[in-house]
């Protein structure tokens, strides 16, 4: 999932605290905020857009392309199904610690309506230059600069740290596309990694991925075909087995996630695997020559 | 959050699935005065791993006075590092056949997966390579659900004798019990059909998912937690996911993904990691309390303070690692790299309060820590 600056972006629980931090922050970046969203707000004018009641609400005085919901866990299902009922077709859940249940179940409403959704447990997506969309840095220009370089992430952090080493060797993204820590998420690493191999802006993909689950081996047979050359980092080699590293999605269990599978199956794909992230830059430097 | 069968199969009893008749005991005295009312008996050791039968912690006893033998062996038994508090005493089934089930969260088909054996009393790895074709799968859409038409199509083709209406039945209400409780993972293993024809649950597995934890209130108290040291459980009260391990240079970093990487790159130039914290998302306000915990550990000889700010504030982290640095003023040299938001603000701070640089890179820093805890005479 990539966002547009031409795309008209809605803030479900716009009024809270990070709601109106970071909604503030988009604008003045140029994501085109169109309307938020709090029930008990309605009629309301907050950061300089009209507060409904609902999503379907807001969709009925003016198209809806992305929302983006900063929502409590228990809240997030009955906020995302609103969504999808206005026909919103991009989701961005940052929340993090929903319950699983409720996830499977906005992701499968999704599904059932052409809907994509990024996260939960995500930092969100940044187009450098032009938009972006949930929490991350797009401000500071020593992290995102426009380029050619796109970049997926499970971590903030983490996605945020490998930015800041392209654009110190010189280069600029494409594309931030932060897919979540969680472990049953909308937008998976092969997803992200498809929609940057049809990117006319793209000509190379950072894969940040971390122990735990099968999405950076799924991304492998995808890679194993692209023409744009792939660099990966996988965090978490030096993680014990069988603990939640901070993400609920990273974790190793017997010989399910393991750094090593994960490395093989990119290295067999013809993916560049780093031992650091310090090393990107000099990676892209050599593949992009 | 694990539940181990004690606490499992009331679940699987409040809907509507038969288990054996069982006491939970503490003590030979109580299993013996269960095993009075049960008799004939099997004794069960009740601990969060599998493989108690191979480790001999699973004994039938006939009466009372094999019972106290039997809880008197199994009780205070070590398996896989757990030592044994607690006995089932249930009263002893005539198996004639013995099934698998499970629901689970399949991350694939980001719904519940239903599976079904027509072998089962082993692992499901095992039945999968030893008998791969009587394990039937169902993939759940929850907005649907899962009724008896969709567990009798999903059994279609195993021959379970006059047990198969009963097994569909069971399938419904194993995944109502999955959904009502915010499960994981469900697993019922052994599923037995009895001489007499019923069909029960011999053993079951319950994994809550943490998530859930918050709307299902009372479970919360029937699980069992994560066996913590002193110092993770000081972190998990703040909040705070702290993960003790082995090596000498502690670490403070925000975002899991961070977090592990700095622990990555201390592995990959030779050093030890001393533990996983992580302050990011809205803990990134902790950092004294944070660095409290992480220097409260006596084996870090260096430390490594790697913020990348992002959602979290360097400038906040720093201010709070500088508080708790002058509050405790510890002798641990300290090696910070601090990059992105508030990255600015933190590098003054550093400078006018601790008179500190950050290193330019993560690495240096990392590197720097490491020959810091050599030249401390500490192996790293």
């Amino acid at each position: 999932m990539i966002v547009r600056g031409s795309e008209r972006m809605l803030v479900q629980g716009i009024t809270g605290r990070q709601g109106t931090f970071w909604t503030t922050r988009m604008q003045e970046y140029g994501s085109r905020i169109v309307a938020g969203v709090n029930p008990k707000k309605a009629g309301e004018t907050h950061c300089d857009v009209p507060v409904y009641a609902s999503a379907r609400e807001a969709a009925a005085d003016g198209p809806i392309d992305v929302s983006v919901l900063f929502i409590p866990p228990l809240g997030v299902r009955d906020a995302a199904l609103d969504a999808i009922e206005a026909g919103v077709k991009k989701l961005l859940i940052l929340t993090e610690h929903i319950p699983v249940q409720d996830v499977m179940y906005f992701l499968s409403a999704a599904r059932a309506n052409g809907a994509s959704v990024l996260g939960p447990n995500t930092a969100g997506l940044v187009t450098p230059g032009e938009c972006f969309a949930g929490f991350m840095p797009a401000f500071s220009d020593s992290i995102f600069r426009k380029g050619s370089i796109g970049v997926i992430s499970r971590s903030g952090s983490l996605g945020t740290l490998i930015c800041l080493n392209l654009v110190q060797a010189g280069h600029g993204e494409s594309a931030f596309v932060g897919i979540g820590g969680d472990p049953i998420i909308g937008t998976t690493t092969r997803d992200a990694l498809e929609s940057l191999d049809r990117d006319n802006e793209t000509r190379a993909v950072v894969m940040v991925g971390e122990i735990g689950g099968a999405m950076e081996e799924e991304a492998a047979d995808y890679a194993a075909g692209m023409s744009k050359p792939v660099v990966a980092f996988i965090a978490g080699q030096a993680s014990p087995p069988g603990k939640k590293m901070g993400h609920a999605g990273a974790i190793v269990m017997g010989d399910q996630g393991t750094y090593a599978s994960k490395r093989t199956a990119l290295e067999r794909a013809g993916v560049r695997v780093l031992d650091t992230p310090s090393d990107v830059g000099m990676a892209i430097n050599e593949l992009t020559r | 959050m694990n539940f181990e069968e004690y606490a499992s199969k009331p679940l699987l009893a409040a809907s509507g699935i038969d288990v054996p008749r069982g006491r939970l005991a503490v003590s030979v005295d109580e299993a013996a005065a269960a095993a009075r009312e049960l008799a004939p008996v099997v004794i069960k050791a009740q601990v969060p791993t599998g493989k108690r039968g191979k480790a001999g912690g699973i004994l039938p006893a006939d009466n009372e006075s094999q019972a106290r033998e039997a809880a008197s062996r199994i009780l205070g038994m070590n398996i896989a590092g757990h030592v044994v508090e607690r006995v089932l005493v249930e009263e002893q089934a005539s198996i004639v056949r013995e099934f698998y089930a499970a629901v689970l969260n399949s991350p694939v088909s980001k719904g519940p997966l239903v599976m079904f054996s027509a072998s089962g009393g082993m692992d499901i790895e095992e039945i999968a390579k030893t008998d791969a074709e009587a394990i039937r799968e169902a993939h759940v859409d929850i907005r649907i659900g899962f009724d008896a038409g969709a567990a009798e199509e999903m059994l279609a083709g195993l021959d379970l004798g006059d047990s198969k209406g009963a097994v569909a039945a069971f399938l419904v209400k194993l995944y109502a019990c999955y959904c009502r409780h915010d499960a994981e993972l469900l697993e019922v293993n052994p599923l037995a059909v009895l001489s007499d024809g019923r069909l029960v649950a011999l053993d079951c597995k319950f994994v809550l998912d943490d998530s859930g934890i918050k709307r299902q209130p009372d479970l919360q108290a029937c699980g069992t937690p994560e066996p913590l040291t002193a110092l993770e459980e000081r972190g998990r009260d703040l909040g705070l996911r702290y993960i003790a391990l082995d090596g000498s240079i502690g670490v403070l970093a925000n975002g899991a993904g961070l977090t592990m990487t700095s622990m990555d790159v201390i592995a990959h130039y030779g050093g030890e990691p001393a533990n996983f914290l992580e302050i990011g998302g809205e803990a990134y306000t902790k950092a004294k309390p944070a660095l409290e915990l992480v220097l409260d550990n006596p084996n870090v000889k260096s430390l490594v303070v790697n913020f990348c700010g992002a959602f979290a504030r360097t400038d906040v982290m720093i201010e709070g690692v500088i508080d708790a640095w002058e509050a405790l003023a510890p002798e641990v040299p300290v090696f910070f790299s601090v990059h992105g938001t508030g990255a600015e603000e933190a590098v003054a701070m550093l400078d006018s309060r601790l008179g500190v640089k950050p290193y330019a890179t993560m690495d240096e820093a990392i590197v720097a820590a490491i020959a810091a805890v050599a030249a401390s005479g500490g192996g790293a």
